[in-house]
């Protein structure tokens, strides 16, 4: 079979969408191309179907938060859409900063059907709107929850171990299911 | 969406105690007029393989629309890890996919290994091989057993169970614990095999090729199991690629995709094996497949064991920034002594970098996506997990066939519910 020659993704993207290119980086082998978050939609398609790319598979939407810190340029979350090429068997990290007030991206699930869960859960977890998604609800979390627990403000629970001589204060306390 | 449980009336007629509205959209308008049931199966019903609920719209028998439903089983583990020091977060990973921790262990050690540039020695990477391809025997004979079960071949769930118990106590052997083993470490595992390990693995190996051939013997080619399984939940290979389809699940329809073969961890390059592809994308082939796999997970286990004896270095590796010095250094070092507290009491630091790690779990392609801070816990911890996406897609494979079809469907897809839901 007749395989075109793989191309360089960074440059490759640049030349074909020039002004969403915002930063190329590479860490371990591993390329991050960030680009502008309301081109991501032309982006994953470009990366899709241009020849010599044919990133063709969608592995993973991960979404991170930055708090108390910023990134890049003030933004405080992070989404990267890992892609991998079965063509030419590489993967490529594109990745997308978004400002704390509006954390909202234009979905990718026409690109890639198999997004649709991946931002579902990103929504749930993270408070990441996807804008245009078919279907954003809670995946995970109970649909009356409040808040988004992947957040960094969002504070780790625990409950307290029960023995037999606190066994009685500790139920005073705990939220028993209601009925 | 609000979806309650219907609840017998006084009449003893189920009724739908759900907002109708809420469904509007999700499922078709026949629904809401009543000229379709919508039915609950789960969360707790025995082929649902755990906590998995689906809302199903029914036209007679025929489903018309399936919508999974998860995070029964969310624990929080992604969050968790983020609490802790990265050696201590391995511990949570075997919560996850209950049936395969050795891979969750193994993709979590391995993003670690990634992100601080620590060296796996050669002994410790045919370790974890053993170890990874025994829990991939452990997972196919639970879901060869439950599977077979959902269809009503109960004796292939004895035999299985019965191999299983075995692999278990190699498990019990190596890290004093069957299911939540935790046995592997950043940088290697936790301790080397203990003598009675080998033995017991090359007996198992014996014997365990003919057990296959008996599990085969009672399925592949009785003509109930043909006909409860070709021709169901067939899936297009460009289907299988857009929704994210990993695994045996998309190798059944046709593309070659094996991490162990694309992107080599644990120098799987050096071992020989084959990866079964399928034609139809149905049932019957995803069931085809997994037999398969058991056997070239026998063939890279007797081929680990011969390298075992040929292979470099430690159970784990020297750099004593990231391992803790062997305890017998403790009292002739001062350096080992200083290591072992401070990698006990702070942990070691990672740089404030992200990176992706996919390994092939029994299920699928497991992902860990880290993110340091540049101090001893991570930022982010994510696990991308085959049973997420195989339920995701348990909507579309479902559509157009018979209710009891969808038991099938559910069990080819091997989900853990654990998995899907951290």
């Amino acid at each position: 079979m007749n395989i075109p020659k793989a191309l360089d993704p960074a440059s490759a993207l640049k030349s074909l969408l020039g002004d969403a290119v915002l930063d190329v980086k590479t860490f371990r082998d591993e390329t991050t191309i960030v680009v502008e978050p309301l081109r991501i939609q032309a982006v994953l398609h470009t990366l899709r179907d241009t020849q010599g790319l044919v990133y063709n598979f969608l592995s993973d939407i991960s979404p991170v938060d930055y708090y108390p810190e910023t990134r890049y340029d003030g933004q405080r979350f992070g989404v990267s859409y890992h892609l991998y090429s079965m063509l030419y068997n590489r993967r490529l990290r594109v990745k997308v900063y978004l400002f704390e007030d509006d954390p909202t991206v234009p979905t990718v699930t026409e690109v890639f059907p198999g997004a649709n869960w991946l931002e579902r859960e990103a929504f749930d977890m993270m408070g990441i709107t996807f804008d245009g998604h078919p279907d954003l609800r809670r995946v995970l979390m109970p649909e009356d929850w409040n808040g988004h627990p992947h957040r960094r403000d969002y504070p780790l629970g625990y409950e307290t171990v029960m023995f037999s001589f606190n066994v009685e204060d500790i139920a005073k306390h705990k939220p028993f299911a209601k009925e | 969406m609000v979806m309650e449980l219907s609840r017998p009336s006084a009449d003893g007629m189920a009724e739908w105690q759900g907002d109708l509205d809420a469904l509007r959209g999700l499922v078709s308008d026949r629904a809401i007029t009543g000229e379709t049931m919508l039915l609950n199966l789960g969360p707790h019903h025995p082929s649902t393989h755990g906590v998995l609920r689906l809302l199903l719209e029914l036209d007679g028998e025929e489903i018309v629309t399936c919508l999974p439903d998860v995070g029964f089983l969310h624990t929080g583990i992604e969050k968790n890890i983020e609490a802790k020091q990265y050696e201590k977060g391995v511990t949570l990973t075997d919560r996850m996919d209950y049936l395969a921790p050795m891979s969750n262990n193994a993709v979590f050690c391995m993003a670690v290994e990634k992100l601080g540039g620590i060296d796996v020695p050669e002994r410790a990477q045919v370790i974890r091989i053993i170890c990874l391809e025994l829990t991939r025997l452990n997972s196919h004979l639970v879901w060869l057993g439950t599977h077979a079960l959902d269809l009503g071949a109960m004796s292939v769930f004895l035999y299985a169970f019965r191999e299983r118990e075995v692999i278990l106590d190699m498990f019990e052997m190596l890290s004093g614990q069957r299911m939540m083993t935790s046995y592997m470490r950043p940088g290697g595992v936790w301790r080397d095999l203990p003598p009675d390990f080998l033995p017991a693995l090359e007996k198992f190996l014996g014997y365990f090729p003919q057990k296959v051939d008996e599990y085969e013997l009672l399925l592949t080619n009785n003509p109930i199991w043909r006909d409860r399984t070709q021709g169901i939940g067939v899936v297009e290979p460009e289907d299988a690629l857009a929704w994210g389809l990993t695994g045996p699940c998309l190798r059944a329809s046709g593309i070659n995709w094996d991490i162990r073969k694309a992107e080599p961890y644990m120098s799987y390059e050096n071992y020989e094996f084959n990866v079964p592809l399928g034609e139809h994308g149905d049932v019957y082939d995803r069931y085809i497949i997994r037999m398969h796999e058991m056997r070239e997970s026998t063939r890279i286990l007797k081929q680990a064991i011969k390298r075992l004896g040929a292979a470099k270095g430690s159970f784990r590796s020297d750099n004593r920034k990231f391992v803790p010095p062997p305890r017998a250094e403790l009292g002739r070092s001062m350096e080992a002594v200083i290591h072992h507290f401070k990698l006990w009491t702070e942990g070691f630091s990672l740089p404030d970098e992200e990176v992706y790690m996919a390994i092939e779990s029994p299920r699928g392609e497991i992902g860990c996506y880290l993110h340091g801070t540049g101090g001893p816990k991570p930022r982010r911890v994510r696990f991308k997990t085959p049973s997420f996406m195989h339920i995701s897609a348990l909507g579309k494979m479902s559509q157009g066939h018979m209710i009891a079809d969808l038991v099938a469907i559910v069990g080819s897809i091997d989900c853990v519910l654990g998995d899907s839901d951290r």
